[in-house]
């Protein structure tokens, strides 16, 4: 996956939307959404809060400790970009939360050091390589993607500088803690998915177009933006 | 995994929803707009959104307040003609003009359904200027628990009144999105403007 995903890199435009792969992406979309029907939403929807917006205590500490543990990867991620600071933000952040927050249980570093979250990834690392977007993805559990980022989500994986200080089994209860991390996310924006996956004409078409738009603008993309036209020049 | 981007993305499309159905530009007479005036409108808009929010009102209440809103000062009618997209041109004005109101109806549902998540929230004006032939009205969106979301207006005053005619809420924008979801209405219900028009008041 990653050749082929390197391979496409070249060709692909900044803009608009490139999905050459709809075919195949959509036969996933439907895998991915008949997953979360059968599975993650029924394991997640009784930890939904009814004012929606806090959940379950548990599931918060579960988000907080999966949270702090994808901060190894992140510090990294900022040292590639050549954003020293960043790196150090998140850095001293995984310092304060591991130990004075219990293991990322609390959060005083962002609430006592001003010390937030700059969330990174590999595929931000690549954008600022230099490599492009590529085709829009979307695969079997990972969900919507570009190949850029699907690259980038391997690279991330084989990169986690915690991996070489956990012996197997912390690594399996980091993996644990991370997927009960995302379930958490699951119920606690579980109203907002489900209008997307289930009450959405074309989720696909939705999901495709709200991934592309907030990436890139999380990215900085110049020139990034799916705007469809200034409405009022087009009567 | 698939939660995470989906998360992601779909928090954002929470926000926007809100957003979408609460927020209102107070209409103004024709001058021609200028910053203050839109950073005020915009200003003004979030206070009654913010009213509508905390109220305490029923849902349905809710939804009806938040679909008032949108109508009295989102240009809806260059709205919903966007999100129609090429369609808009074949269609009698009549039909237009049901199409209009069923959309209408949709996003206070669609939008409204959202409001829980900014219950306890806050939203600053942070900047106003203009960009083209409109104004960029921006917001920071401080939500309980969660990095503060970047909320930019679009506010014009060629319908004749000044009014917002696009949200973009950490990149994601209402025009876009909703000409993605009516273009999938429409050819669901094979290009008919009235099955489409039936469909939307039931959607939301």
């Amino acid at each position: 996956m990653a050749t082929l995903a390197l391979s496409a890199c070249a060709t692909a435009p900044e803009t608009g939307i490139n999905d050459p792969h709809e075919g195949f992406n959509r036969r996933m979309h439907a895998f991915n959404k008949g997953f979360d029907q059968r599975i993650v939403r029924p394991v997640t929807s009784p930890f939904k809060n009814s004012d929606g917006a806090s959940t379950d205590g548990a599931l918060v500490v579960l988000g907080n400790v999966g949270g702090n543990l994808a901060l190894p990867g992140k510090v990294v991620n900022s040292l590639l970009q050549g954003r020293p600071g960043k790196a150090a933000q998140n850095a001293g952040r995984f310092v304060v939360n591991t130990t004075l927050g219990l293991g990322g249980i609390h959060d005083p570093a962002g609430q006592e050091f001003g010390l937030t979250e700059v969330d990174t990834d590999f595929g931000e690392t690549l954008h600022v390589w230099g490599a492009p977007e590529g085709a829009y993805l979307e695969l079997p559990l990972i969900g919507p993607t570009t190949e850029r980022d699907a690259v980038g989500k391997v690279v991330d994986w084989v990169i986690d500088p915690l991996d070489h200080v956990l012996d197997d089994n912390e690594a399996r209860v980091k993996t644990v803690i991370r997927l009960g991390s995302k379930a958490g996310e699951r119920a606690r924006f579980g109203d907002t998915i489900d209008s997307i996956l289930y009450g959405s004409a074309d989720s696909y078409a939705q999901a495709r177009l709200l991934y592309l738009q907030h990436r890139r603008y999380e990215l900085g993309m110049e020139g990034g933006e799916i705007d469809p036209y200034d409405p009022y020049e087009d009567q | 995994m698939t939660l995470t981007i989906l998360t992601k993305t779909s928090s954002r499309r929470g926000f926007l929803g809100l957003m979408a159905a609460g927020a209102s530009v107070v209409a103004m007479p024709a001058f021609s707009l200028n910053t203050d005036e839109a950073r005020a409108l915009i200003q003004q808009s979030l206070n009654e959104v913010y009213a509508v929010i905390n109220s305490g009102q029923p849902p349905a209440q809710m939804y009806k307040a938040f679909e008032a809103i949108f109508a009295r000062y989102a240009d809806v009618d260059v709205i919903a003609r966007s999100a129609l997209g090429p369609a808009a041109r074949q269609v009698s004005p009549q039909q237009f003009a049901a199409y209009k109101q069923a959309f209408q109806g949709y996003i206070g549902r669609k939008y409204g359904a959202r409001f829980r998540e900014f219950i306890g929230s806050q939203v600053q004006v942070t900047d106003a200027k203009p960009v083209k032939s409109f104004y960029v009205v921006t917001s920071v969106a401080k939500l309980n628990g969660r990095a503060p979301m970047q909320v930019e207006w679009h506010v014009s005053d060629k319908s004749g009144q000044s009014k917002y005619f696009n949200i973009v809420i950490e990149g994601v924008n209402m025009l876009a999105a909703e000409r993605t979801e009516i273009g999938a209405m429409l050819a669901a219900n094979r290009g008919d403007i009235a099955a489409l028009t039936s469909a939307l008041q039931q959607a939301g």
